[in-house]
């Protein structure tokens, strides 16, 4: 079904990513650590196809209030050895894998593979992220720590479900 | 010709109301012109610059409604860059000069400054209803004039546009003598208000039938408000969140039990979901449901909700119902007749609407005719049956999220499900595409689409003759929207003498030159042909080879518009 237009061009061959750039997600540059998250991989193809201005024709009204958050859920998080904590906006992210990734940038990779990240939820408790899904996650989470693996030894950490991926397993 | 004096005409003419009867009526002689003009009160206008003020008020004395529509559809998707123009300010002047006794103004897509509202709550003192769709420039002081000046206002509707809020009391402005309010809306406002001025507003309401609040009224003042107006037929809930086991929770469920006038509700623009069991009670009498802003709420209990919602005749919802939810839907919603289904960001692939939603509604809703329905991936199959079950379609608009997808089980275009569409509803108005799409489904288009008044095109056709096909065929034809198509200077200019049929001409993306605009704009000087370059600067020459990015032409009586801004060139 392909013409061809007068410079050559096929006239129906759409780009759906942003002009001239190359439209790989953050998803395939990540460090492994938090690689094999199968409920993110599949959000590839959507992440181009977004890129399209006025497509889907959502009015500009519509697309800046239809967000599932209205409140932002920013979170506390620290790493050990850092001599400052940061904010992280829960709400903004759609899986764990997102979250990984967004850690990642904000700490940088400081030995990132040598980390564990737990969150203390509503009771107080400490808990390995990951176990849960992640909306409730992200409703009962009130602040996030990086800590060190060296911290963490002896304690079973064999990544479930969702988490695969998201804690290197030595 | 007259066997009457005019007043038995005049009186016989109240009783002709749409503006196409009115318009025809005003053809068939000359006095009959003269009497239809001198007794019309409501006048729309689709397109602002389709003629002045001036003339609209010396044709019409008698004055009191007006329509005005200002921007084009597609700058409702960002393909309008700002500044392009529909400024209301001059036509409020106009009528304040001419003495117009305005009492109701309508506007959509159009640029509302903070001194239009000033003057407008000034200058006319029977004025008492505002609608402002999808405009934007005002902020909350332009609506603290309009509730301070207008005495016997009863609508403010504010129905989604930006609005920028300047943290003065807007609502205290309503002065206690103001008691006529029927409807109020102002879920689009972002900012705080004061509840308490909220609720002595409404309280001091007897007639108020529509309150639709923003997100800034929490559930507790909700509960309150609807003591004090169990005569609500519509509501539009703010925030909703509240913890079920609290006392607050419980009066809300008792209240809802008085509140049986409510037909229609929407908003929840924040929800806790299990809260919405309060709202079962009047489910059962709803006959319009929005939740297409309410993002909070999971597709479970967007179903369990449903369930109650026999007497629904309009639904808008967010996909996360899923095709499993539009199952439940048919099931429950026999008297379905609008259903707009949105796409929600956060969603799987496996919770998201595809044609099986479509096809299941199809089936159990004999009486629809408006649909908007965004999904994954729409086949043929499913739209030839939709044609069969539903041949009442008035509006039909698909928007498939990947543009070009084929049929995913044939790998075909889409032309022939859209084919079958066009052919089995004789009566569609509006047509708005998406998949696949060769130059086929514009020789259907054309073919069976007699009643077809506006048609959306994007990423579709292959040749100069899919427009051409549209252009002969659909003779009711007013509005063509055309984005990111191969159609060029031949589809352009084969029948120029058709614009003049039409409200207005949208292409973007295309294969249109300079040179064919320029050739149209000369032998049509009826047309405005408006060019957007906004990589050119003001001086730079356009050469005729050169392909159009933007144009959007439009009949008008009113010439060359002044207030174009540098990157819209008048040809």
């Amino acid at each position: 079904m392909e013409k061809e237009g007068p410079d050559g061009l096929e006239i129906t061959e759409l780009r759906l990513g942003l002009p001239g750039g190359d439209s790989s997600s953050p998803e395939k540059k990540k460090k492994r650590v938090f690689s094999e998250m199968d409920e993110e991989n599949s959000s590839t193809d959507d992440d181009r196809k977004t890129e399209v201005v006025g497509w889907p024709p959502v009015c500009s009204y519509r697309k800046k209030n239809s967000n599932s958050r209205s409140s932002k859920m920013y979170v506390k998080v620290s790493m050990d050895g850092a001599p400052f904590l940061r904010k992280i906006d829960l709400a903004m992210h759609k899986g764990y894998s997102q979250l990984a990734f967004a850690l990642e940038k904000l700490f940088g990779c400081h030995g990132i593979t040598e980390q564990v990240p737990i969150y203390e939820d509503k009771d107080g408790d400490w808990m390995l992220v990951g176990d849960v899904p992640w909306q409730m996650f992200i409703e009962s989470c009130k602040r996030l720590r990086i800590m060190k693996r060296s911290d963490a030894k002896g304690f079973g950490l064999q990544p479930k479900g969702s988490l695969k991926g998201f804690i290197e397993t030595s | 010709m007259n066997y009457f004096p005019d007043e038995v005409i005049e009186h016989i003419f109240e009783y002709v109301v749409s503006h196409r009867d009115r318009n025809a009526l005003s053809l068939v002689c000359k006095s009959w012109y003269r009497i239809e003009r001198c007794t019309r009160e409501k006048v729309f206008i689709g397109n602002c610059y389709s003629i002045t003020p001036e003339r609209l008020i010396q044709r019409f004395p008698a004055l009191k409604s007006l329509t005005l529509k200002g921007k084009p559809h597609f700058a409702d998707f960002s393909l309008v860059p700002h500044g392009w123009g529909g400024f209301v300010y001059p036509w409020i002047e106009a009528l304040a000069k001419g003495k117009v006794g305005l009492e109701e103004l309508r506007l959509k897509r159009m640029v509302v400054s903070d001194d239009s509202l000033e003057l407008l709550s000034r200058a006319f003192p029977n004025f008492r209803s505002l609608v402002l769709v999808s405009c934007e420039e005002f902020t909350t002081d332009g609506l603290a004039a309009i509730a301070a000046n207008c005495k016997s206002l009863r609508e403010l509707d504010l129905q989604e546009n930006e609005v920028d809020d300047h943290k003065g009391q807007w609502l205290s402005c309503f002065p206690d003598s103001c008691t006529s309010l029927v409807s109020l809306n102002f879920a689009c406002l972002k900012g705080e208000i004061n509840v308490g001025v909220l609720e002595r507003l409404v309280a001091r309401s007897p007639n108020l039938k529509s309150l639709r609040l923003n997100r800034s009224v929490p559930l507790d003042a909700l509960q309150r408000i609807l003591t004090r107006a169990p005569q609500l037929v519509d509501l539009g809930v703010g925030s909703y969140v509240q913890d079920p086991a609290t006392e607050t929770f419980v009066k809300l469920m008792n209240t809802m039990h008085k509140c049986k006038s409510i037909t229609s509700l929407s908003g929840f623009l924040e929800v806790t979901p299990r809260c919405l069991t309060a709202m079962y009670v009047i489910c059962p009498n709803l006959t319009s449901l929005n939740l297409s802003y309410a993002a909070g709420i999971p597709g479970s209990d967007l179903i369990k909700l449903i369930r109650h919602c026999k007497k629904l005749q309009r639904l808008w919802i967010m996909d996360s119902i899923g095709d499993k939810g539009l199952g439940v839907v048919a099931n429950t919603c026999k008297e379905l007749q609008e259903l707009r289904v949105f796409p929600s960001d956060n969603i799987g692939h496996h919770a998201a609407v595809t044609e099986k939603g479509l096809v299941a509604i199809s089936m159990g809703c004999p009486k629809l005719h408006s649909l908007l329905y965004f999904c994954h991936q729409m086949t043929n199959a499913a739209l030839i049956t939709v044609a069969k079950n539903c041949p009442n379609f008035i509006r039909f608009r698909l928007a498939i999220l990947d543009a070009t997808k084929p049929d995913p089980d044939t790998n075909q275009p889409l032309d022939e499900g859209f084919g079958a569409i066009v052919q089995s509803c004789r009566r569609l108005r509006r047509l708005s595409l998406s998949g696949q799409l060769t130059d086929k489904v514009f020789l259907y288009i054309g073919m069976y689409a007699e009643q077809l008044e506006m048609l959306s095109i994007a990423f579709a056709g292959e040749s100069d003759k899919g427009m051409l096909y549209v252009l002969n065929g659909c003779k009711k034809l007013r509005k063509l929207e055309i984005r990111d198509c191969p159609f060029g200077d031949t589809a352009l200019l084969t029948d120029i003498g058709k614009y003049e049929t039409m409200r207005s001409l949208w292409m973007s993306s295309c294969e249109v030159t300079v040179g064919a605009c320029k050739v149209l704009a000369k032998k049509m000087p009826r047309l405005n042909v408006e060019i957007f370059n906004e990589n050119e600067t003001a001086d730079c020459e356009l050469e005729d080879e050169q392909k159009v990015e933007k144009m959007y032409l439009y009949r008008t009586l009113a010439g060359k518009r002044k207030d174009a801004p540098e990157y819209v060139w008048t040809l």
